[in-house]
């Protein structure tokens, strides 16, 4: 099982709560975590990577383990403690303050 | 007993604004998706209860929301706006050819006979229709044969901000482009032309008279007499009377002919409003005061409407979807600004009241009218 933390906006627009559980085959990714999301919550479709080019969206960023995973490529494995279920994967929306 | 319900958008949020047809008390509801950018909001003519909504967020992209209850519930439907086929490009800022891309949904035209068709125009320009109450879209790609590669993207982003369909023939629809112009189909959108002759963008394009490329920035048509287009252009206010083959200046004695709404009175074809805006650079109005301004002789002769409008210091802009009528007997007018106010008048514009001082930037305003 892996947490997701969701960003206040998509946890609104999906109607739960901060966080979520899903199911994922190993190794657990980026890509594998985002289908997942998709699959359950479809009105997220869009909201976290582009529908048509699956790029993550320019001010969406990915942490866990209190690193910033948003640039490693989408089929990398996550961490080992996310996998597992101990740490978190955070959906984040990007600082874009001025 | 009869009423209106006025649908709000605003960069942070949506506002419903109801009333009885006295208009004096108004309750307000919202706002409603919190944070988010709500471009436009607009019911079906068939169905008040069926609303649709553009949601949209930098972060987080563009979404869709429909309401089967007059806007106290929502749920989200489909938000996959893919171009038809290989989406090709315009012309890009620096000349160059750049790929289409969506963006967002900038407007929202339900159809006048079912419920469950409504049409999007979305930036990078697009038409899309859903027959399936907005689960699913499909572009009406012809449009962008239109000599789309030389569209090129104004201040605002390339973006279709106008959908006439013609209560009369529903094969004909017209759109407007910013910065692209105006086009019409009368197949359905199987094929489209442009509607641009007669508009003249002196400053704006090398050639003053050209085909397309024209900063058309709303159309209006009374339902009674499709024929009959109102345009404000970037500057010019501009009118055909053959259902855009053909415009001329109405402009008259405008303070100045440059703005973003138009709109024109439920029961009067002929009467017609626009709230002129001090220039492309200067987006508030002239000399600081907010005057909604009245033609009643289908353009030229205009009336400044000013009784209930702020007179001095206001230095708002009244965007391109922020004004709207009522069909009440005694037709009511509705102007949202980016300060935030929601002015209306129960009275044609002769007097004006505030129902709401403090929303955030008020992006469109669009009115039911309840039996």
């Amino acid at each position: 099982m892996i947490r997701v933390i969701l960003p206040p906006h998509l946890q609104t627009l999906a109607g739960v709560g901060r966080e979520v559980a899903i199911t994922v085959a190993s190794p657990a990714t980026q890509g594998t975590v985002l289908d997942a999301i998709e699959t359950t919550y479809p009105m997220l479709r869009g909201t976290i990577r582009d529908a048509a080019t699956q790029r993550r969206r320019p001010l969406v960023r990915f942490f866990a383990c209190e690193q910033d995973l948003s640039h490693d490529p989408p089929d990398a494995p996550l961490p080992e403690a996310v996998a597992a279920g101990r740490e978190p994967f955070l959906i984040v929306g990007a600082m874009a303050g001025g | 007993m009869s009423g209106v319900r006025v649908l709000v958008g605003t960069r942070k949020g949506a506002f419903v604004l109801t009333s009885d047809e006295r208009r004096a008390q108004w309750d307000v509801s919202g706002p409603h998706f919190a944070g988010w950018e709500m471009y436009h909001l607009k019911g079906s003519p068939v169905d008040p209860n069926r609303l649709y909504a553009s949601q949209t967020s930098g972060w987080f992209g563009q979404t869709m929301q429909r309401s089967d209850d007059g806007g106290v519930t929502w749920t989200p439907v489909g938000n996959q706006f893919a171009y038809d086929g290989d989406p090709g490009t315009h012309q890009w800022y620096d000349g160059t050819q750049h790929p289409w891309e969506f963006a967002r949904v900038w407007h929202l035209e339900p159809s006048p006979t079912d419920p469950d068709t409504v049409y999007a125009g979305v930036e990078d320009a697009a038409l899309f229709r859903s027959t399936d109450a907005g689960q699913t879209w499909h572009e009406l790609a012809a449009l962008r044969d239109v000599s789309g590669h030389l569209w090129q993207p104004g201040a605002g982003g390339l973006c279709l901000h106008t959908i006439i369909l013609d209560p009369a023939d529903p094969g004909r629809i017209v759109v407007a482009i910013s910065a692209a112009g105006a086009f019409r189909t009368d197949d359905g959108g199987t094929t489209w032309r442009p509607a641009n002759r007669g508009l003249r963008s002196e400053y704006e394009l090398p050639d003053p008279n050209a085909d397309v490329g024209h900063c058309v920035h709303s159309i209006a048509m009374h339902p009674s007499r499709p024929n009959v287009l109102f345009m404000q252009k970037h500057w010019d206010v501009m009118r055909s009377d053959d259902a855009g083959d053909s415009w001329h200046e109405i402009s008259g004695n405008l303070p100045s002919d440059f703005g973003f709404p138009i709109v024109v009175h439920a029961h009067e074809p002929d009467t017609v409003y626009v709230v002129p805006i001090k220039s492309d650079s200067e987006h508030f109005p002239p000399e600081g005061k907010l005057r909604v301004y009245r033609s009643r002789s289908g353009g030229n002769e205009w009336e400044a409407l000013t009784n209930g409008l702020p007179q001095r210091d206001c230095y708002v802009n009244v965007l391109r979807d922020a004004m709207a009528v009522d069909r009440l007997d005694s037709c009511g007018v509705y102007v949202g600004t980016t300060g935030g106010q929601v002015y209306a008048s129960a009275d044609a514009g002769d007097t004006w009241l505030p129902i709401v001082r403090d929303l955030p930037a008020v992006l469109s305003v669009e009115v039911q009218t309840l039996s």
